[in-house]
C-alpha cells in the first residue's frame, strides 16, 4: 500500500510555530522508508499526521492514491507502534493482539476460533510461541515490542509505522530486532516507515531515508546516495562525522584558510569567493611532509590506535585537532609523531550550507 | 480568537473520538449544577434593588456573625498548625507505634458526617461530657460559646494540615539534618532552620484550606455554638435564618460574601505555592 | 525516654481529639443497652429517612459517575481553551460552604426563586421536597469522581488510547476496554468519596428540605430532629449507622490495595 503525503501543515498549539512546513513525501507500496533528524525536527510529529493521531491545519494524505480524511478511512490499513510500545496493562499478550478484531462490529467480526487462530499465528510470527496468557508487565523489552508490533500487524495492515522502535532496548537486543523487522517487512510485503534519531540505525535497515529539519524535508534519498552527495551541510554532519575547512575558491583551485592543508582543484566552473569543505575523517589523505610544497608549514600527526578496521590519527592543525583515519591494512604507513600535510581533495564544496559540487 | 475557536469546537489537535460527546455533557452538567447557580447566586442580591443591597451593610447581626465565623477559622487553623506537625511528624518520622491505626484516625474528621460531629462535640463538651465536666471544674465553659465553635472548627480542620505537611515532611532527606549537624548547627536550629523552614509552604497551604473550610462549615458547629445572635452565631446559621424569614437578598449576601473569602483563601494558597515552587516538588 | 514521652504526647492528643468523638457516639447510643437502640430504629420515619439517604446517594453516584467520566475524558485527553477554566470550576463545590450550595437552588427553585412559582404551578415541587435534596446533594458530591479520575488519567497519557483508536476501537470501546479498566482503582475511589459525602450530607440538605419527617428527612436531618428533641440515644443509634455506613466507604477505598497485596504474599 503506497503511501503519499502532499502539502501537510501543522502549528503548534497556542502558537505561530509551524511543527510541520508543507511537507510532501511518496512512499511507494513496499518501500521502507526511514525519518531521520534531530528532535524537534517533526519526526514524530509526521509519523502522527499519516496515522491520523494529530489533526493537521491542511495538506492531503493518499493511501494507494485514495484520499484518507477519517479514522475509518484509516483504521486497519494502517498499523502503529508507538516508542514505549502502549500495551494494555490489564489485558494479556493474546487479549492485547486480539484487541483490533475485537472490537470490529458484530457483522465483520471473524468468529472467535479464526481470532485466536490469528493471534497464535502472529505469536509464532514474533517468535513468542508460549507467551499468549502472559501480562505485559512479565515481559522484557525486546518481547514487549514484538507484542506491539504484533497488535499494530493483527488486522493486515498494508502501512506500518514505527515510533523510535528500538529506543528503549538495549544495544543487543536492538542489533538483532532490527534485521528481524526488515526481514518481516520483506516477508508480509509491508510499506514501512520508521522514525529514529539514530542515522547508523536508518542506514542499515531503510531503502530510502528522509531527513528532516525544522519541520521541513531537507533530503530524501537512498541510503548510499544520502552517504555519498549530501545536499547541505546539516544533512553531511547529521550522517556522520564531518570536519569542516573554511577557504576560499581561486580561479578553479580551493585554498584552505589553515596551514598544513593542502589546496586541490575544482572541476566545475564557480565564482571565486569563501566557501567550506567538508570531509568525512576516512576521506583525509596524509602525505608525507617530504614529498609535500616546501610552502606548507606541516602538521604533526599522532597515531590513536586502531578500532573497527580504521587507524585513527590526530593531525595537529593551528587551532584545533582533527581526527582522520585510514583503513587498517596491517601495515602503518604513517610513522607515528610525524609532520605530515593533509589531502582533503575528496571533500564536499557548499557554500551558506548548500552543496555546490 | 477564530483559531481559539476552532481549537475549542475540535478539541484542539487530538485525533481521539469522543470530543463533541464528551465536551457536551460536561458543559451541560457544569452549566446546570455550577454554573446556573452561581449565576443565581452572583445576581440575587441586587434584585431587589440597590436599596436592599445597602439596607444589608447596615446590618450589624451579619457583620458580628461574619466576624464570629472568621476569627474562629482562623483561630482553630492557628492551633491546628503546631498539632498538625505533631501528628504528621509522628506519622512520619516518630516510628510511633500504632501509626496504621493513627494513620487512619487522621482522616476520621472528614469521613464522619457533618451532623454526627457535632451531636458528638457538643456531647463531649458539654456541660456533662467527658472533657466538659472536668473543664467547667476549672471554670472553662467551651459548648455553647466561641471557644466551642474553635474546638469544632479545629476538628474539621486538622487533617487538611496534617495531610499537606506530611508528604513534604516524608520528601525531606533524612541527611538533610545530619548534615545541619556534621556543619556544627543546634538540635534547635536544626529544627527551625532545616526541618520547619522547608515546610512553611506546606503550613500555609494547610493553614489556607482549614480556613477556608472553616469559613463555610455549618454541621459540625451549629450543636456546640450556641447560636446567640451577636455572640456565638456563625455566618452560614445566619444565611439560614435569613431564609427562615423569606430574606432571600439577605441570605444571598452573606453566601457570597462566604463564597468570596474562601475563594480568596484558596487563591491566596495558590500564590503562595506558586511563589516557593522554586524550591522544586514541596507543598 | 525521650521517644516514650513523645508517644504519649502524640497518643494522648490522638485519644482526645480523633479518639473520643467516635467513641461518643457508640457510648451515647448504648447507654441504655443494645436492646433499647435497637428499638429505637424501628420508627417508621428513621426507617424513611434511612430509605431516603439510599436513594439520594444512588442518584447522585449515578449522575456524578457518568458525567465526571465523560467529564474527565474531555479534561485529560485534549488540550483546548478554556480548559484550566473547566477544571477549576468541576472542583468549585469543594470550597463553598454546604449552606451556601442549598441556598443556591432555593434561589433557582424556591417559592421566591426563579422558576420555583411557575413549576409549583405546574404541580413540579422541587424546593422542600425531595428532588431539591437530590439537586443539593448532587451539586456537593460533583467533584469527588472527577477529581481523582483527572490526575490518574493525565498520568496515563494518551498512547494505550491511540492505539485503540487505530485498532478501529470506537469512543465507547476505549472508554470501556482500555481507559476505565486502567482507571478502576481510582474510580471506584471517586464513587466511594462520592457516597460517603452524599450519605453524610447536612448543611446543603437541611437548607432545602423542609425537615417534614418521614418524607424529606434524610438520615442527617432525622438525626438533628431526634437530637434536638431531647431522644438522645434514638439520635446517637442513628449516628452510629450513619457513621458506619459512611466511614465504611472512606475505609473501602483501601480494598483494593489490601487485595493486591494479599495476592503479592500469595504469588
Amino acid at each position: 500500500m503506497s503511501v503519499t503525503v502532499q502539502k501537510l501543515v501543522r502549528t503548534a498549539p497556542g502558537s505561530d510555530r509551524q511543527l510541520l512546513k508543507s511537507v510532501s513525501l511518496d512512499v511507494p507500496t513496499g518501500h521502507f522508508v526511514a525519518l531521520v533528524g534531530p528532535s524537534g525536527a517533526g519526526k514524530t510529529t509526521l509519523l502522527r499526521a499519516i496515522a491520523g493521531l494529530d489533526v493537521c491545519d491542511s495538506g492531503t494524505l493518499l493511501l494507494d492514491g485514495q484520499k484518507v480524511e477519517t479514522m475509518q478511512d484509516r483504521a486497519r490499513k494502517i498499523g502503529f507502534v508507538f516508542q514505549n510500545y502502549a500495551l494494555f496493562p490489564h489485558m494479556t499478550v493474546a487479549r492485547n493482539i486480539s484487541f483490533g478484531l475485537d472490537v470490529q462490529p458484530r457483522g465483520s467480526r471473524l468468529s472467535r476460533q479464526d481470532r485466536a487462530a490469528r493471534v497464535q499465528e502472529l505469536l509464532d510470527l514474533m517468535q513468542l510461541p508460549d507467551m499468549g496468557a502472559a501480562y505485559p508487565a512479565r515481559l522484557s523489552g525486546g518481547q514487549r515490542q514484538r507484542v506491539a508490533l504484533a497488535r499494530a500487524l493483527a488486522s493486515g495492515p498494508g502501512v506500518l509505522l514505527l515510533d523510535e522502535p528500538f529506543g528503549a532496548l538495549d544495544p543487543i537486543v536492538r542489533r538483532t530486532i532490527r534485521s528481524w523487522l526488515r526481514s518481516l517487512h520483506d516477508r508480509l510485503g509491508l510499506t514501512t516507515i520508521l522514525v529514529t534519531h539514530d542515522q547508523e540505525e536508518a542506514l542499515e535497515v531503510a531503502d530510502r531515508i528522509v531527513v528532516m529539519q525544522q519541520g521541513l524535508i531537507v533530503q530524501d534519498a537512498a541510503p548510499d546516495i544520502l552517504d555519498q552527495s549530501p545536499e547541505t551541510a546539516f544533512v553531511m554532519e547529521f550522517m556522520g562525522e564531518a570536519i569542516t575547512f573554511r577557504g576560499t575558491l581561486n580561479n578553479g583551485q580551493f585554498v584552505p584558510d589553515e596551514g598544513g592543508v593542502l589546496p586541490f582543484p575544482v572541476a566545475a566552473h564557480l565564482e571565486s569567493g569563501p566557501i567550506d569543505a567538508m570531509i568525512r575523517p576516512f576521506e583525509i589523505g596524509i602525505v608525507s611532509a617530504g614529498n609535500a610544497e616546501k610552502m606548507l608549514s606541516p602538521v604533526s600527526v599522532v597515531s590513536h590506535g586502531a578500532r573497527n578496521g580504521y587507524r585513527h590519527y590526530l593531525a595537529r592543525l593551528t587551532d584545533r585537532t582533527i581526527s582522520v583515519s585510514a583503513p587498517d591494512w596491517g601495515n602503518d604507513s604513517i610513522n607515528f609523531a610525524e609532520a605530515g600535510v593533509l589531502d582533503i581533495s575528496r571533500a564536499r564544496l557548499f557554500k551558506n550550507g548548500l552543496r555546490v559540487v | 480568537m477564530q483559531r481559539a475557536f476552532s481549537s475549542f469546537v475540535r478539541g484542539g489537535n487530538s485525533a481521539l473520538p469522543g470530543y463533541k460527546l464528551s465536551l457536551a455533557a460536561t458543559l451541560l452538567w457544569t452549566g446546570f449544577f455550577i454554573i446556573l447557580p452561581l449565576i443565581a447566586l452572583t445576581l440575587r442580591p441586587w434584585q431587589d434593588g440597590i436599596g436592599a443591597v445597602v439596607n444589608e451593610l447596615h446590618d450589624t447581626r451579619m457583620f458580628a456573625a461574619l466576624w464570629t465565623s472568621f476569627s474562629s477559622a482562623a483561630l482553630a487553623a492557628l492551633f491546628n498548625i503546631p498539632l498538625g506537625m505533631l501528628l504528621a511528624w509522628a506519622l512520619v518520622r516518630g516510628n510511633l507505634p500504632g501509626s496504621g491505626l493513627a494513620n487512619a484516625l487522621v482522616d476520621l474528621p472528614l469521613a464522619l458526617p457533618t451532623a454526627v460531629s457535632g451531636i458528638t462535640l457538643a456531647t463531649l463538651y458539654g456541660p456533662q461530657g467527658w472533657l466538659g465536666a472536668p473543664l467547667a471544674k476549672l471554670g472553662i465553659v467551651v459548648a455553647y460559646s466561641k471557644p466551642g465553635i474553635v474546638i469544632a472548627l479545629m476538628f474539621v480542620g486538622l487533617p487538611f494540615v496534617v495531610r499537606t505537611v506530611e508528604p513534604v515532611l516524608k520528601n525531606l532527606p533524612r541527611d538533610l539534618e545530619e548534615a545541619a549537624a556534621l556543619l556544627g548547627a543546634r538540635p534547635w536550629q536544626i529544627i527551625t532552620r532545616v526541618v520547619i523552614a522547608p515546610l512553611v509552604p506546606a503550613l500555609i497551604t494547610g493553614f489556607g484550606l482549614a480556613f477556608a473550610r472553616g469559613v463555610g462549615e455549618y454541621g459540625s458547629v451549629i450543636f456546640i455554638a450556641g447560636n446567640q445572635p451577636f455572640h456565638s452565631e456563625i455566618a452560614p446559621l445566619l444565611v439560614v435564618v435569613r431564609l427562615q424569614e423569606f430574606d432571600y437578598s439577605g441570605a444571598t449576601a452573606i453566601a457570597l460574601i462566604l463564597l468570596l473569602t474562601s475563594l480568596l483563601a484558596l487563591a491566596l494558597v495558590g500564590l503562595a505555592r506558586r511563589k516557593f515552587s522554586v524550591w522544586g516538588d514541596g507543598a | 525516654m525521650k521517644k516514650y514521652l513523645l508517644w504519649a504526647i502524640t497518643w494522648g492528643l490522638i485519644g482526645i481529639v480523633l479518639l473520643m468523638p467516635p467513641a461518643v457516639v457508640v457510648v451515647e447510643a448504648l447507654k441504655n443497652g443494645l436492646g433499647p437502640a435497637l428499638e429505637t430504629l424501628k420508627d417508621p420515619d428513621g426507617i424513611a429517612a434511612i430509605w431516603l439517604t439510599l436513594e439520594v446517594s444512588l442518584v447522585s453516584i449515578s449522575v456524578n459517575t457518568i458525567f465526571g467520566v465523560l467529564a474527565a475524558w474531555l479534561l485529560t485527553k485534549y488540550r483546548f481553551p478554556g480548559r484550566s477554566a473547566l477544571l477549576v470550576l468541576v472542583e468549585l463545590p469543594l470550597s463553598i460552604s454546604p449552606v451556601v450550595s442549598g441556598l443556591v437552588w432555593l434561589l433557582l427553585f424556591g417559592a421566591q426563586g426563579w422558576w420555583g412559582p411557575s413549576l409549583e404551578a405546574a404541580g413540579i415541587h422541587i424546593a422542600f421536597a425531595v428532588p431539591g435534596i437530590m439537586l443539593a446533594t448532587l451539586f456537593v458530591t460533583l467533584p469527588y469522581v472527577v477529581r481523582t479520575l483527572v490526575p490518574l488519567m493525565e498520568q496515563q497519557g494518551c498512547d494505550a488510547e491511540e492505539a485503540a483508536m487505530l485498532a478501529g476501537a470506537n469512543f465507547w470501546q476505549i472508554l470501556w476496554h482500555v481507559t476505565l479498566p486502567g482507571a478502576r482503582v481510582a474510580l471506584f475511589s471517586g464513587i466511594l468519596l462520592t457516597t460517603a459525602r452524599a450519605m453524610g450530607e447536612f448543611g446543603a440538605v437541611s437548607v432545602v428540605s423542609g425537615h417534614i419527617p418521614g418524607l424529606t428527612e434524610t438520615m442527617p436531618l432525622h438525626i438533628e430532629s431526634l437530637y434536638n428533641g431531647y431522644q438522645t440515644v434514638a439520635a446517637f443509634t442513628m449516628a452510629t449507622l450513619l457513621a458506619a455506613m459512611a466511614m465504611s466507604a472512606v475505609l473501602l477505598r483501601s480494598a483494593p490495595e489490601w487485595i493486591a497485596r494479599r495476592r503479592g504474599a500469595q504469588a
